[in-house]
């Protein structure tokens, strides 16, 4: 546990883009870190700047958007964002993959499967037509494709949202990659389907060693597939803790709130805890705390923006409150019981 | 269920009886009707007013065409609606709009149910004029007022749908559908489209309606928990028809339909010290134009006692307990005799199965 493989570093990320409102600071000053072979969620509701930061990683991020100076993406050995074009194609899809929400649209309507998944040996590897086909016929029976060889000649339409996702996948780490950023991988899918695509995506993890950035707005997905947690609001990261951490002492008024909004077992036409207000916008993040506008426990220092404090054992919170008590008594926030 | 309450009972403010809504599908050149989509195969139940009914099912299950072919937006195969027991379906023009005004729908999505070149004051002005309700000022200070019922401003009235976010347009679809005072509305995906802090919002709002002007919802949903959340009783859906039917507590502790079981087993807990056991279902949903024989969910079954039978015997919805009826031949008690079972090549008696499904602190 204590020696860390750092495989990806993510420091000072700011990515804006450029809109009719102003500039809209969609990851503002983001820093955090996977480790070889680990599962870390990253939580938020939309604009949080979850998918921006994805997109970043990947170099995805076209204009008006742009990836600010002073961003770094520490990637085995070298800064992401100082490599050239041709460089950055290297490591996408070898050894950084993805996995988009839309299975639909992720994939070209017009090729099979099979080819799609082929191209993206053919692109990083010497290999000939025929031995990439094999490949992607192995990967599409790996991913649990039923009747891989002739499944393989099947367009996208002709599969269901499950199977897509499943080509996607293969797609996606048919080269075995080092990362695989999966953003809202099961958002789509009936959650029938979102069980074999998550115990698929844990099998896979578990095989290949590879590390795994997992994007979701679903608090329940992330404590069963995630090992570390990060919670992102407002451009920010203003959690991050291991996910057992994360659930039992929530420090964050954000991420407590989230939990409480979760509807709970056995409460039938009960009405559920809420955060009111909404998400500020990006072109205008409030001064000072960010969540300070919907936050039941502001008090007076919060009109300064506050740091991620290190709560120790890898806990980390933006939020005044938790110096307090880290200062005082280190008291755990009562949390109603959860089924 | 239906036909089963005394005629001093008053009728229930909706009923359902065997409702049926079949899509034709056209193919090759001539367009010729080829097969039909059993969307909505028999279904039937009743609600009664300040209840809701959950309905919860898969993609393709029919949910959202039976909360349509409810309200006749979408004009039912067979089978009959009755409102306080007098028949929808036959009522035409004036009669059937007069009726209407009764029965509302709240959608999924919020981005496209509003028009956006009309502001959000004319949007909810639009029922009340229409059905006659209030007229000038009168009108005016009833669309101020159901804005701020639903926890809007009434200054927001002259502003238009793009200005609004996701949650707040939520709250003016669902001030649309109050405005013309119905008793029963159709939450189609009501907070599906909604963050999970905006989502709290919602059905807390719709649960503060309810108990304010006693409205039954159907409320449909793929999202178990909030229907687990919200509805007094749940129907769950596969493949066009309703495979089980119970109380929302007693499905949720109890659920007796296999599938329901695989349903519910698939939720992710939202802990990470507890597991729960979790009924893994090979393959799709298979495609409701071309359905399994018999009971349509035994391809996928893991009930032990799955039969052959099970593929020629389509299972009636029975009542295993008090009000809870389960669409099952294999999970005991059921009116299908075990002689008809054996006829149909069964070769496992019908024994209770109920996967503990209890989440356990690791």
């Amino acid at each position: 546990m204590n020696e860390r493989n750092t495989l990806l570093a993510v420091e000072n990320l700011r990515t804006s883009y450029r809109t009719t409102h102003g500039t809209a600071r969609a990851v503002d000053n983001v820093s955090f870190n996977i480790d070889a072979g680990e599962i870390l969620g990253i939580v938020g509701e939309s604009g949080c700047g979850k998918t921006a930061t994805a997109l970043s990683v990947l170099r995805l991020i076209d204009p008006p958007g742009r990836i600010e100076a002073g961003s770094h993406l520490w990637f085995e050995g070298h800064d992401l964002l100082t490599l050239d074009e041709e460089a950055i194609r290297q490591v996408r899809g070898r050894r950084i993959a993805m996995v988009f929400q839309e299975p639909m649209t992720a994939l070209n309507p017009v090729f099979t499967v099979g080819d799609q998944v082929a191209e993206v040996v053919r692109v990083h590897t010497s290999a000939t037509r025929r031995e990439a086909w094999a490949r992607a016929v192995a990967m599409l029976d790996r991913v649990g494709i039923p009747e891989p060889a002739i499944r393989a000649r099947s367009y996208p339409h002709q599969l269901s949202g499950g199977l897509r996702q499943r080509v996607l996948i293969a797609m996606a780490l048919v080269m075995r990659p080092a990362l695989l950023i999966a953003d809202e991988p099961t958002t789509a899918l009936d959650v029938t389907i979102q069980a074999q695509i998550l115990e698929l995506l844990q099998e896979l993890q578990r095989e290949m060693g590879m590390a795994v950035m997992l994007i979701t707005h679903d608090l329940g997905v992330v404590a069963e597939v995630a090992q570390r947690v990060i919670v992102m609001y407002a451009g920010q990261v203003v959690e991050e803790a291991g996910v057992q951490d994360l659930f039992s002492s929530p420090r964050h008024p954000y991420t407590r709130g989230l939990l409480r909004a979760m509807p709970r077992a056995r409460r039938a036409a009960e009405r559920l805890q809420t955060i009111p207000g909404t998400v500020p916008s990006p072109t205008a993040w409030p001064a000072g705390c960010r969540f300070r506008d919907r936050c039941a426990d502001a008090f007076e220092p919060c009109g300064n923006p506050p740091d991620l404090f290190d709560l120790g054992g890898g806990h980390r919170a933006r939020c005044f409150l938790t110096q307090v008590t880290a200062a005082t008594a280190p008291t755990e926030p009562s949390m109603p019981s959860r089924i | 269920m239906t036909g089963n309450q005394s005629a001093a009972d008053p009728p229930p403010l909706l009923e359902v009886r065997n409702l049926v809504k079949h899509f034709p599908v056209h193919t090759g050149l001539l367009g010729r009707k080829t097969a039909v989509v059993r969307a909505v195969d028999g279904v039937s139940f009743a609600i009664s007013a300040g209840e809701t009914l959950g309905v919860v099912g898969e993609s393709g299950c029919g949910k959202t065409t039976l909360g349509r072919a409810i309200l006749r937006l979408i004009e039912p195969t067979s089978g009959e609606i009755l409102v306080e027991g007098a028949d929808f379906r036959a009522v035409r023009g004036k009669k059937l709009r007069a009726m209407r005004r009764h029965l509302q729908i709240v959608f999924q999505d919020p981005f496209s149910s509003l028009n956006p070149r009309m502001t959000i004051g004319d949007a909810v002005r639009e029922g009340i004029v229409i059905h006659r309700l209030a007229e000038g000022a009168e009108a005016d200070r009833r669309v101020r007022h159901l804005l701020e019922e639903v926890g809007l401003h009434g200054e927001i009235a002259n502003r238009y749908p793009h200005e609004f976010s996701g949650g707040q347009r939520q709250r003016i679809g669902i001030a649309r559908a109050l405005a013309v005072q119905p008793q029963f509305i159709v939450c189609d995906e009501p907070v599906s489209a909604l963050d999970v802090s905006v989502q709290a919002q919602v059905v807390n709002l719709l649960l503060d309606l309810q108990r304010d002007r006693r409205l039954a919802y159907l409320f449909i949903s793929h999202d178990l928990r909030v229907v687990e959340q919200v509805a007094t009783r749940v129907a769950v859906m596969y493949l066009g028809r309703v495979v089980e039917l119970a109380t929302a507590d007693a499905l949720y502790r109890e659920p007796l339909m296999p599938y329901s079981q695989a349903l519910l087993s698939a939720i992710p807990v939202p802990d990470p010290v507890t597991r729960r056991e979790r009924i893994v279902l090979s393959g799709d949903v298979p495609s409701p134009a071309n359905p399994p024989t018999g009971c349509h969910f035994h391809p996928r079954c893991h009930h032990p006692g799955r039969d052959a039978a099970c593929a020629r015997i389509s299972p009636p919805l029975e009542e295993k307990a008090p009000g809870h009826w389960v669409a099952c031949i294999k999970q005991p008690p059921t009116t299908v005799p075990w002689d008809v079972q054996l006829q149909h090549g069964a070769t496992n008696p019908p024994s209770r199965y109920l996967p503990d499904l209890t989440a356990i602190r690791a």
